[in-house]
């Protein structure tokens, strides 16, 4: 069993739903990553999405844009945020899930990637611009080195689709909570609740919802009907504002507490 | 021609899914997959729809001006003083350029699809123009998402857009050219899915966009095909044209591919050096030059300008139509198989080809346009007054006027 299943195993024997938070790597460097990774997971994050940067996020709101331009300015590469995973995993039990657009995998080479994400210690990848259509090759290189492909679904998914996208995917759906790009927001909408539905029709794989969840309310809100919750751009919103502050990694860990905190509605 | 490895040379059709050998497909964020099934779908029974094209041709005869001439240019073809040069007038076209062929018939496919909010990008503004012009001809919501470089470099374009109603949004990200317009109008779309349509100007991005947008520009192609052959009684030795995301050469170039004695020559912008960041040359494959790979880039599969970390590259060209990393993922595949050559002309070769026009012929040609002619003036050179040769002049060069004299304040 990969860590991914293990975990959502656990918690489902335990009667609990998931926090994913989400950094991107070399945001705002890499031994922060380093040192962001191991205090989410204290902070009781379930299991952590490090975004690989690209020059070009077309499924990312000005937030996520902003840190991965932060984090090629750095001169992040693959290898080195793979370093970065692999120099935290002693210090971490939980599953790690790469979120990344296709290019920068595709010019690294699948197969290495594969294997030198293996040996880093990732659990699951997710791939924002490629649809299981032309996944083909990119799932078998994955699962022969026991990593989990990992494909999003849409509300404007249609049942028929839903059905062949649950039917590739292992780990978890992640499923996005409305059209759009990432990005905090105020309200979430319905339409994840009834995606989230209609995915329960297909599998019984865990459902994580993403894109907008934002404040405590919202967690809350996405664990009544889902798995697992994921809160990207609000949290990079506030590495952001701390910048090279040291106070970094203290007001992540604050603000991951804050969502998990049950009594706290007030984000 | 029948290559050793089984591959037709003489056909260039994709599969279902839009691939052409390894390259197109769709790689897009997955809430745009129903869209764009939608869209396939209209688009191919469109295709089997007598009164659809009826519609389209009607509209480039009587609001665009086609057919567009096929031009003897004597005075350029004395100059090379080998093969007779011709020249496709697609400045000629409506707006200017021939991006008004594929804004015709897309703004007909979102009127039969309902869709009455349309977004597009634009680089040098020749697309934005024409999307905007079809908009104010069908009374469509436009949005038109710009590059602020362009913006600054292509004020005329920006100003003649608001004049027809169009909103314009200049884009600050990344590299504030035509990359970052088109990652700004997928935001959007994927954000507006519902209500919008989304007007792409190349033969570039998700399947169907590579087939539909060449099979509006095809009517390029079949023109010249009959006017050369009209005019001298056989086809040409070769036709040039400029490559940027291909649109106007795949439109030309489409009609002739079964035509296997015709040279099917391609010209990207070489820019003013081979390093990574000086060129948009995709094809090329200096060392350093970032050229010659494969990547995925605004839901094609290509070849792309990138860096050794895949993180897709800055490009130049004095001319913003061909400056773009990716190329069509046709053009890809007729590299690889050999069907058609891809060249590359730097700014100067264009300034160039653009003055000899201008002088020689009376015609200014857009910088885009202006690319294909030194190489076509070269070929010509080697080839004898027996063979003709077609260059597309894809548009005019009105808009590039300022630019050109203050290139020449700062070479002066």
């Amino acid at each position: 069993m990969g860590r991914i299943e293990a975990k959502f195993a656990d918690l489902k024997r335990r009667g609990r739903r998931a926090l994913i938070p989400f950094v991107t790597a070399g945001d705002p460097d890499l031994p922060t990553t380093e040192l962001l990774l191991a205090e989410l997971a204290r902070a009781g994050a379930d299991l952590i999405e490090v975004g690989v940067p690209f020059s070009d996020p077309v499924a990312d709101g000005p937030v996520i844009q902003r840190a991965s331009e932060r984090a090629l300015r750095n001169g992040v590469t693959l290898s080195a945020l793979l370093g970065c995973v692999a120099g935290s995993r002693h210090r971490l039990e939980i599953p790690i899930v790469l979120f990344s657009y296709f290019n920068p995998l595709l010019q690294f080479g699948l197969e290495r990637l594969a294997s030198e994400a293996r040996t880093a210690g990732v659990d699951g990848i997710l791939v924002t611009d490629l649809i299981p259509e032309e996944a083909s090759d990119w799932e078998k290189i994955l699962q022969a080195n026991a990593i989990d492909p990992i494909f999003l679904v849409a509300p404007t998914t249609s049942d028929a689709r839903l059905k062949q996208i649950t039917g590739r995917t292992r780990g978890f759906i992640y499923a996005i909570s409305r059209t759009g790009v990432t990005g905090a927001r105020e309200e979430m909408t319905g339409a994840a609740e009834a995606l989230v539905r209609r995915v329960r029709d297909c599998t019984d794989l865990p459902v994580a919802v993403g894109f907008g969840v934002t404040t405590a309310k919202h967690v809350r809100d996405v664990w009544r009907y889902a798995d697992a919750a994921v809160v990207g751009s609000a949290i990079v919103q506030e590495i952001e504002r701390c910048g090279s502050n040291d106070q970094v990694v203290r007001r992540v860990g604050e603000l991951v507490r804050r969502l998990l905190r049950t009594e706290d509605d007030g984000a | 021609m029948q290559a050793a490895d089984g591959v037709n040379r003489l056909v260039s059709e994709p599969d279902e899914f839009g691939h052409w050998g390894r390259y197109g497909g769709r790689y897009v964020p997955e809430t745009l997959v129903a869209p764009l099934e939608e869209m396939t779908a209209e688009f191919m029974r469109a295709q089997g729809d007598a009164s659809f094209w009826e519609e389209f041709h009607e509209l480039l005869r009587d609001f665009s001006g086609r057919p567009t001439p096929l031009f003897r240019a004597h005075r350029l073809t004395e100059y090379a003083g080998g093969a007779q040069i011709f020249l496709k007038r697609e400045d000629l076209s409506h707006t200017g350029s021939h991006k008004i062929n594929n804004a015709v018939g897309q703004a007909l496919l979102a009127r039969r699809m309902g869709k009455r909010r349309i977004i597009a990008e634009t680089g040098a503004g020749q697309h934005g123009v024409a999307t905007a012009t079809v908009c104010a001809l069908f009374g469509l919501k436009c949005i038109i998402y710009m590059g602020a470089e362009d913006v600054r470099r292509q004020a005329l374009n920006v100003f003649r857009m608001r004049l027809l109603g169009a909103e314009v949004v200049t884009v600050n990200a990344g590299t504030r050219t035509l990359k970052d317009a088109i990652n700004e109008a997928l935001r959007d779309w994927v954000t507006n899915v519902h209500e919008t349509y989304y007007l792409l100007g190349s033969a570039l991005g998700p399947h169907p966009y590579p087939l539909m947008v060449r099979e509006f520009q095809s009517v390029i192609g079949r023109e010249a095909r009959e006017q050369i052959l009209q005019r001298t009684g056989k086809l040409p030795s070769a036709l040039v044209a400029c490559v940027g995301g291909g649109s106007n050469a795949i439109g030309l170039f489409h009609p002739f591919i079964a035509d296997g004695q015709v040279r099917l020559i391609g010209v990207e912008a070489g820019g003013r050096g081979e390093l990574l960041g000086q060129h948009a040359a995709r094809f090329h494959a200096a060392p350093g030059s970032g050229g010659h790979l494969e990547g995925v880039l605004h839901g094609t599969r290509s070849y792309v300008l990138q860096d050794e970390g895949g993180q897709i590259a800055t490009t130049h060209s004095v001319s913003a139509g061909l400056d773009y990393a990716a190329v069509g993922p046709e053009h890809a595949y007729l590299h690889d198989n050999g069907r058609a050559e891809y060249l590359s002309a730097t700014d100067d070769e264009a300034l160039q080809g653009l003055k000899l026009c201008a002088e020689r012929e009376g015609i200014i040609p857009a910088l885009e346009s202006s690319h294909a002619i030194l190489p076509a003036l070269n070929l010509a050179k080697r080839l004898t007054k027996n063979d003709a040769i077609i260059v597309n002049l894809s548009g005019r060069g009105d808009k590039d006027v300022q630019l050109i004299a203050s290139a020449e304040d700062t070479t002066a």
